[in-house]
């Protein structure tokens, strides 16, 4: 079994090297949880483009979203001296160990995307997160100033219940549109995130509201949930972006279409550029010596149809969403 | 081709009761839920979204139902769907011709099910196991072919299949009543349905009464992969887009439910194509329902089990003789009994 393990880890190592042809100024692993979703994707690859920028030979290793796999990940990088090591961690819990490893080699380590629960913070440099609640919020001053005093019946398609994003970008949606009491959030249902589920909830909720007649706008937590309901609101025979207003959450490629077409109105966007403010903090940390704040807030930036949709489509279809 | 009997009634009682129930009860917290309205051609109401959204679970159910009178099970009919949807997406995209399209799909979705077949049938694997392989397997296999994102396409052939319509009635609702009309006729005006209740109740009895049981698992097996190829194409249609991380998931889970519903014993034997159809409208009567409620999205899970619960404790009531044994029971208080 030991020995099992050894070549394992062997190999994942060998793996690694065989990346390093080039000379770069630095080299850093990156531990990413797999291909769970099309964001994932894209990460991965604005993470490859922005080390090309900055010359940095980035080592990416695929957990197939196992804890297990990232340790070996980590203790491979460890073993193989690299300046830094990134973690998208697929859970919150069980890194001290792994961790302090890290620290005891005297590599600073960075999260991406997501925390972890630890007693001793200091086992991190920084995270590089999104703030689910902030891109709630977004969504909500939009919808504030888009329908401008009229009053507005909202329906909600939630992502996976009990899920961290579904919570705070829900809380965040409910503080955006809190000062407008013109607002009101009539029917609030999970999608799971998904398509389908998405199309079938929006059937529900515009039978429920006299054929979508007195629905104003549809509020998703993500935007594959929003081009589900646009289907079923164009086959109930209203016009999407139009009859009713559609704010979504993740600027993934296929809303930026569809806002294009005007069949939806604004997305916030959750970046999948992680690795680049990332690569600044330790650079800065490298330079100077001082240590980042704990956290680094990634930018929600609100699109809507004025910023040339078309023109993001096209940047962001070849990321691998 | 169905001859309704009364005994026939009498047995189904207990679903039609329920289905009935939860209609009503959707009525109740909806007063327009039977309202039917034509919108641009094609019917719409919440009573078609019941049998509209129900008609991938019927068509699994379908399929589920030959598996489990056999005495077996398949967990990857979810996984096929979404390999049967991703290649239809992605051959869609790389311009294939629609027929090209729908064969390829359809045959990633047999050659699926007949590899479970071999596996439960010439290497006498357990069901379970055997298609728990194909069910981890299955999804990778549909994220290799989509590189894991979704695949979207605008191609109006394909997209039919899920949102088109004939005289007025979606494509889903059709293709799975042509589907059940199909299956039962096959399996009830043939020596069919027999001879997979018999592999069902005992295999090797069958076996040395001269029934080829092997090729048998592996018809069943293979026509249970294509049942859910054929509901992969639709849901993949009816977003047009192939979503291999989502499209299927736990759908496996409500097919065999909706089996279990319908009567069928997980121990083979007996069983209703019919009624597992009926299974797959309750669920989905149920899942509407609870979308139009307005209940916050924390209750669905708890609500769908309660209601699950009291079905299937009023057929296990109804099928002990519950009746007939209250009666006895009220009748021989204070008589005392040997």
């Amino acid at each position: 079994m030991i020995s099992m393990k050894r070549i394992l880890l062997a190999s994942t190592v060998a793996m690694l090297c065989a990346g390093t042809a080039h000379a770069a100024d630095l080299t850093i692993g990156f531990s990413q949880i797999g291909s769970e979703s099309g964001w994932r994707a894209a990460e991965t690859s604005v993470s490859k483009i922005e080390a090309k920028k900055r010359g940095v030979d980035l080592k990416i290793a695929d957990a197939q979203q196992k804890q297990e796999n990232q340790i070996k990940a980590i203790r491979g990088f460890i073993a193989q001296g690299v300046d830094a090591i990134f973690i998208a961690p697929v859970v919150a819990t069980g890194w001290d160990t792994v961790l302090a490893e890290a620290k005891e080699a005297k590599i600073p380590v960075i999260l991406l995307d997501r925390t972890i629960e630890t007693a001793n913070d200091g086992l991190y440099l920084t995270a590089v997160t999104s703030d689910t609640v902030h891109e709630g919020k977004v969504a909500g001053e939009w919808l504030v100033k888009a329908v401008a005093g009229k009053d507005c019946k909202v329906v909600e398609l939630q992502g996976t219940v009990g899920s961290s994003p579904a919570i705070n970008r829900k809380k965040g949606f409910e503080d955006g549109i809190a000062s407008a009491s013109n607002i009101k959030i009539t029917r609030s249902q999970t999608g799971d995130f998904t398509r389908s589920k998405g199309k079938e909830v929006m059937e529900g909720f515009l039978k429920a509201e006299n054929g979508g007649k007195n629905i104003c706008a549809l509020y998703a937590h993500n935007d594959d949930m929003a081009v589900g309901a646009i289907q079923a609101i164009k086959e109930a025979g209203l016009k999407p972006g139009k009859d009713i207003l559609v704010v979504s959450v993740d600027a993934v490629p296929d809303i930026f279409k569809a806002m294009a077409e005007g069949e939806a109105n604004a997305t916030v966007e959750l970046t999948p550029n992680m690795a680049g403010p990332a690569f600044d903090a330790l650079k800065a940390f490298k330079d100077s010596g001082k240590a980042p704040p704990k956290w680094i807030q990634t930018e929600s930036k609100l699109y809507t149809q004025a910023d040339d949709p078309k023109k993001v489509y096209e940047e962001k279809k070849g990321l691998g969403y | 081709m169905i001859r309704l009997n009364t005994a026939a009634l009498t047995k189904a009682m207990p679903q039609l009761l329920s289905l009935m129930l939860i209609l009503f009860l959707n009525y109740l917290a909806f007063p327009g839920f039977f309202e039917i309205r034509l919108q641009d051609g094609r019917l719409f109401g919440s009573l078609i979204d019941v049998f509209n959204r129900g008609a991938p679970v019927i068509i699994l159910a379908i399929g589920m139902t030959a598996v489990i009178a056999s005495r077996g099970v398949d967990l990857s009919v979810g996984a096929v769907m979404a390999v049967a949807g991703a290649l239809a997406a992605t051959m869609t995209v790389a311009g294939y011709p629609l027929p090209v399209v729908i064969l390829a799909a359809l045959g990633a979705g047999l050659a699926c099910g007949l590899w479970n077949g071999i596996l439960v049938a010439y290497f006498d694997l357990q069901p379970i196991v055997a298609t728990l392989i194909l069910m981890v397997a299955g999804r990778g296999i549909a994220q290799l072919i989509t590189e894991g994102s979704i695949v979207t396409f605008t191609e109006p052939g394909l997209i039919f299949f899920g949102t088109g319509s004939f005289a007025g009635v979606p494509m889903p609702i059709l293709i799975a009543a042509s589907l059940l009309a199909v299956a039962i006729a096959v399996v009830r005006r043939t020596a069919l349905g027999l001879l997979i209740e018999s592999i069902g109740i005992n295999r090797s009895a069958s076996s040395y009464a001269g029934l080829n049981s092997k090729l048998l698992l592996l018809v069943i097996y293979g026509f249970c992969g294509l049942c859910a190829s054929l509901a992969g194409i639709i849901i993949a249609a009816d977003i047009r887009g192939a979503d291999a991380n989502n499209a299927g998931l736990w759908l496996e889970l409500d097919a065999i439910l909706a089996v279990v519903v319908g009567g069928t014993s997980l121990f083979g034997g007996r069983f209703s194509i019919l009624m597992s159809a009926l299974g797959a409208v309750i669920i989905q009567a149920m899942n509407t329902g609870i979308l139009l409620s307005g209940f916050p999205p924390e209750y669905n899970l708890i609500l769908k089990a309660l209601v699950i619960i009291v079905i299937l404790l009023a057929q296990s009531f109804s099928s002990l003789g519950g009746w007939a044994f209250l009666k006895g029971e009220f009748r021989s208080k204070g008589t005392k009994r040997q």
